[in-house]
């Protein structure tokens, strides 16, 4: 039995998660069915749109064939059966942002077959099953003012309408609210390293979840706009059915709006069964068919995935599991980190950096890697200070951390307040070679205190003037002192 | 005098012997005398005709290639989308939409010279066989003007058999052109199904619906389907091919043909079955062969039309909801599902909400199987039944209608009656199949339609079979 599936299992809470992802194919030039741009971000509303996504009377449907190739990529990647045939149907409801009040997507009932089913994503919690894949069209977009309750209209732009999408179904596997964000951010690098779906654009990676308790009923959360929210609201959901129950309240099938801003759940309509969508075959489309052929011709185009990336860090570049876990966590990171292996083999130190250093405070501060302006060479440069130890570890970081606080694209080095040597060993170590190299000035030091200026130089000579200044005196007559007690003796 | 055909207005306007501007001037005179009373269009375009025609009679002058139909007048249905006139369905529904494109067709039509002349009246959405359930008002039949035209390509049979345009365009969801061809004495053929692009053909039920050609003969129905017949990567379900049809050879000798039980049954006039059997006698003489088929699946055929059809348009007139184009009741509704309620109850005819309701409980859940997936079964043992006899037949040969033309007001008291007179119509639809109503006899002045079955892809020897009985039962 798996854990926290079926039973009452995690914190005897019976806690049952499951997920539904949905995937703009941004990697797409044009929409699902007709060849308006797929990049309607930033245009003007009601302007990326065309007779056939807005559904005017007597436009058809055309399949975009590379939506096909998309969604075979990812069933691919999520180890899925695909499909021999498969068809769209139409999934009927009243709703403003959809033109045509229907939409084209697909189903597995009443004879309809998805894009692919049954396969499963690795978590550190388990292996998550995927239910089914499907290829459906994106509604177009409504605006509120103020929240969609009190709003007193909406506002539609059919820019987004059309957009291919593909929903990615779980089975409830999610054993809690953190494992779901986990599965979330695996999803996303797996589909932004087979090029699909780039999740960094707002509104490309969108998530519903479904949570229930107690074997309770089912409640569907939706507008959860990130993975850190969809952790959020499902802590929030916890708590919110662990009061009920123990209030002893019985909870309907509904769905809830997860609002952002107050990081509630708020009722969007409950649900007396199934809302009955009247599911029947899009007569406008033919079936897609997907030959072995296809599918090894794909297969054999499949870059290589998150887990092997991990697997091939740790052997060739020899950093922890944790490390590369992190790294490969994010595409962008993992290729930085790779370019910057290539312009100086430090892999362990530049891991860490990104890993840990890196992405603890764009998570701390609310930014993401695109904020990171420098460049994986120049990067690589500081690590090659460190490893010649002419720079500090710990100085390497705030330089580091300064440039992406300021959006730099380079590194400021030298400058007193950032460049400093102030770790007490390194200082000592240049201490310790002056004395060495020195001893007429060290024994005259012991009674001329110019001779100590003539130290204080050499040391700074030696560490390139970067010395911190007073530690650097410090340390001069901590030397001084030991040297002079034996010859007390 | 006889007017002139489409063949003939094409071929004297590309050498110089007819003038398309006077052609189309005559043509709207003629229109304005008799159309007050035939009602046969929702819109005619005079200005935008008689600059198409003078653009032609330029590019003849100028000694440009002219088009297959050049100079030709042509009327087309008022659910195909032209381009900047507006199409309606004759529903209040899309009153003011005007289409920012040409259907597929119409393009095609206007690339071959052809003159679009108007569009025509019709049952709301072509939903009917009368044209009576046409929002703005209902077409008379040109043969006589107390019965009706037939539907629901009402409109364009009326105003080819007038003479008020050289050919039209209908389409046939489940007779829609050929209903209207037998009513009025005129040609109309269903092409088979994937034929003819449907981009810009707003739809009914999407799987059984085709355009195809009304004409006053055979030669121009051949030559209106070698100009719209060809692939439009527009139409996911289009497999046309550019071909010309005008070739047919209209040789019977070794013809086989079969006739279906089925289409001489209960209901049928016995003026209609004996017209039928006249002329099938008549290609028995040349040599045909002919020998009865019994269709058993085709008693189920209205059924599952009507099942499959409805549940189609309940989702396909869905997008009606006066939210971005045509009819919009503006009497601020306060929230969404009460303005598309209320433009919806407006908007719609009787019939066509009476067809969106019953669609939409086929399609409900717990009746999903019971009704639509039941329909679909049918329609698939319909398709066998057809492929057997085809097996057999070259082609099936039946009354197209099972009687003449009602008279107006006769049906819509008793919608069951007008359901059951698409019996022989709408198997042809199920199956796909290409079929074709040409004139053949009357019965106290009103016409009677042959129907002419082939297997898909076919219309050449359709339309060979349909020429010949054309030729001999004059
Ligand atoms: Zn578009």
């Amino acid at each position: 039995m798996r854990k926290g599936v079926g039973l009452i299992g995690v914190d005897g809470l019976g806690l049952k998660i499951g997920l539904e992802v949905h995937c703009q194919l941004t990697v797409l030039n044009t929409k699902l069915f007709c060849s308006c741009s797929s990049n309607y971000r930033g245009t003007e509303p009601n302007t990326n749109i065309c007779e056939i996504c807005t559904g005017l009377p007597g436009t058809l449907p055309v399949l975009n064939e590379k939506a096909v190739e998309a969604a075979t990529k990812i069933a691919l990647a999520l180890n899925c059966k695909i499909a021999e045939t498969a068809n769209f149907f139409r999934k009927n409801y009243f709703y403003p942002d959809l033109p045509k009040n229907f939409q084209i997507t697909q189903y597995d009932k009443a004879g309809g077959v998805a894009i692919a089913k049954e396969g499963q994503i690795g978590t550190s919690d388990g292996s998550i099953r995927i239910r089914r894949i499907q290829l459906e069209e994106d509604p177009g977009k409504l605006s509120y003012e103020g929240t969609i309750v009190s709003s007193p209209f909406a506002l539609v732009d059919y820019n987004r309408a059309g957009v291919a999408l593909v929903e990615i179904v779980t089975e409830p596997d999610l054993k809690s609210p953190k494992n779901a964000r986990e599965f979330l951010q695996k999803l996303r690098s797996i589909l932004e390293h087979i090029g699909v779906c780039d999740g960094s654009l707002e509104g490309a990676m969108r998530c519903d979840a479904n949570i229930s308790l107690f074997g309770g009923k089912r409640v569907e959360v939706k507008n959860i706009s990130s993975f850190k929210e969809v952790e959020r609201a499902l802590n929030f959901e916890i708590t919110r059915q662990k009061t009920m129950a123990k209030a002893a309240k019985a909870e309907g099938m509904e769905t809830r709006h997860w609002d952002e801003v107050r990081r509630v759940t708020v009722t969007l309509r409950v649900k007396e069964s199934e809302e009955d969508y009247r599911y029947f075959p899009e007569p406008d489309l033919v079936p897609i068919t997907i030959s072995k052929n296809y599918i090894s011709k794909v297969k054999a185009r499949m870059p290589e995935l998150p887990d092997k990336r991990k697997e091939r860090f740790v052997r060739d570049y020899k950093v922890s599991e944790e490390i590369a876990s992190v790294l490969v966590g994010e595409k962008q990171i993992a290729d930085f980190f790779e370019a910057c292996v290539k312009s100086y083999t430090a892999p362990r130190l530049l891991g860490s950096w990104l890993a840990i250093d890196i992405i603890g405070y764009l998570n701390r501060s609310e930014k993401t890697f695109a904020d990171i302006k420098f460049s994986p060479n120049n990067l690589a440069e500081i690590a090659k200070l460190v490893e010649q130890k002419q720079i500090t570890d710990s100085g390497a970081k705030t330089i580091i951390i300064k440039a992406i606080e300021q959006g730099k694209s380079r590194f400021e080095i030298g400058k007193k307040e950032e460049g400093a040597i102030t770790d007490e060993k390194m200082v000592m170590n240049a201490v310790k070679m002056v004395f060495g190299a020195n001893r007429k000035a060290v024994e005259d030091a012991k009674s001329d205190p110019n001779a100590i200026n003539f130290l204080m130089g050499q040391v700074m000579k030696a560490t390139k003037g970067r010395a911190d200044h007073s530690l650097a005196r410090k340390l001069i007559q901590v030397e001084l002192l030991a040297v002079q007690e034996p010859s007390r003796k | 005098m006889k007017a002139k055909s489409a063949w003939e207005i094409a071929e004297g306007t590309r050498d110089g012997s007819i003038s398309p501007v006077e052609t189309v001037e005559a043509l709207f005179e003629r229109i304005g005398e008799h159309d007050i009373e035939i009602k046969a269009f929702i819109t005619t375009t005079k200005k935008l005709a008689i600059e198409q025609a003078k653009e032609i009679e330029k590019k003849r002058k100028a000694k440009q290639k002219l088009g297959r139909l050049a100079g030709v007048p042509i009327a087309v249905k008022d659910n195909i989308c032209t381009q900047g006139i507006e199409t309606t369905c004759a529903s209040k529904i899309l009153r003011g939409f005007i289409p920012p494109y040409d259907a597929t067709v119409v393009k095609m039509l206007k690339e071959e010279g052809a003159i679009i002349v108007g569009k025509t009246n019709m049952d709301e959405f072509g939903m009917g066989s009368t044209t009576e359930f046409s929002a703005f008002f209902p077409t008379r039949n040109p043969r006589n003007t107390s019965y009706v035209p037939g539907g629901s390509s009402g409109g364009s049979a009326a105003a080819v058999a007038k003479e008020l345009a050289s050919a039209a365009l209908g389409t046939d969801t489940g007779g829609s052109i050929r209903c209207p061809s037998a009513f009025c004495g005129v040609v109309g053929l269903k092409p088979t199904y994937g034929l003819v692009s449907r981009y810009g053909l707003i739809a009914y039920a999407n799987s059984l619906e085709q355009i195809g050609p009304i004409t006053r003969d055979v030669r121009d129905s051949s030559l209106m389907l070698s100009c719209i017949a060809a692939h439009d990567p527009m139409d996911s379900t289009n497999v046309g091919e550019k071909k010309d049809y005008t070739k047919f050879r209209d040789d019977v000798s070794r013809l086989k043909i079969g006739v279906p039980k089925q289409y001489f049954g209960e209901g049928t006039q016995k003026a209609v079955s004996d017209a039928i059997w006249r002329a099938l006698k008549k290609l028995e003489d040349e040599g045909a062969t002919i020998e009865e088929v019994d269709l058993k699946t085709v008693e189920y055929a209205l059924a599952s039309y009507y099942i499959i059809a409805m549940s189609e348009a309940s989702s396909n007139l869905a997008r009606y909801d006066g939210l971005r184009y045509g009819f919009q009741e503006s009497s601020g509704a306060r929230n969404w599902s009460t303005l598309f309620s209320k433009d919806r109850k407006i908007g719609f005819g009787f019939e066509v909400k009476k067809r969106i309701i019953l669609g939409t409980f086929a399609l409900s859940a717990g009746y999903f199987d019971a009704y639509y997936l039941k329909a679909q079964m049918v329609r698939s043992l319909i398709i066998q039944d057809f492929e057997k006899a085809f097996k057999k037949f070259d082609v099936l040969i039946g009354p197209t209608m099972p009687t003449t033309a009602f008279k107006l007001g006769e049906k819509t008291v008793d919608p069951l009656a007008m359901y059951m007179s698409d019996c022989d119509t709408v198997p042809a639809n199920l199956a796909g199949i290409p079929a074709i109503s040409i004139p053949c006899g009357s019965s106290n002045g009103l016409p009677i339609g042959m129907q002419i079955m082939a297997p898909s892809f076919e219309e050449e020897r359709l339309l060979g079979v349909a020429g010949f009985c054309e030729r001999e039962l004059a």
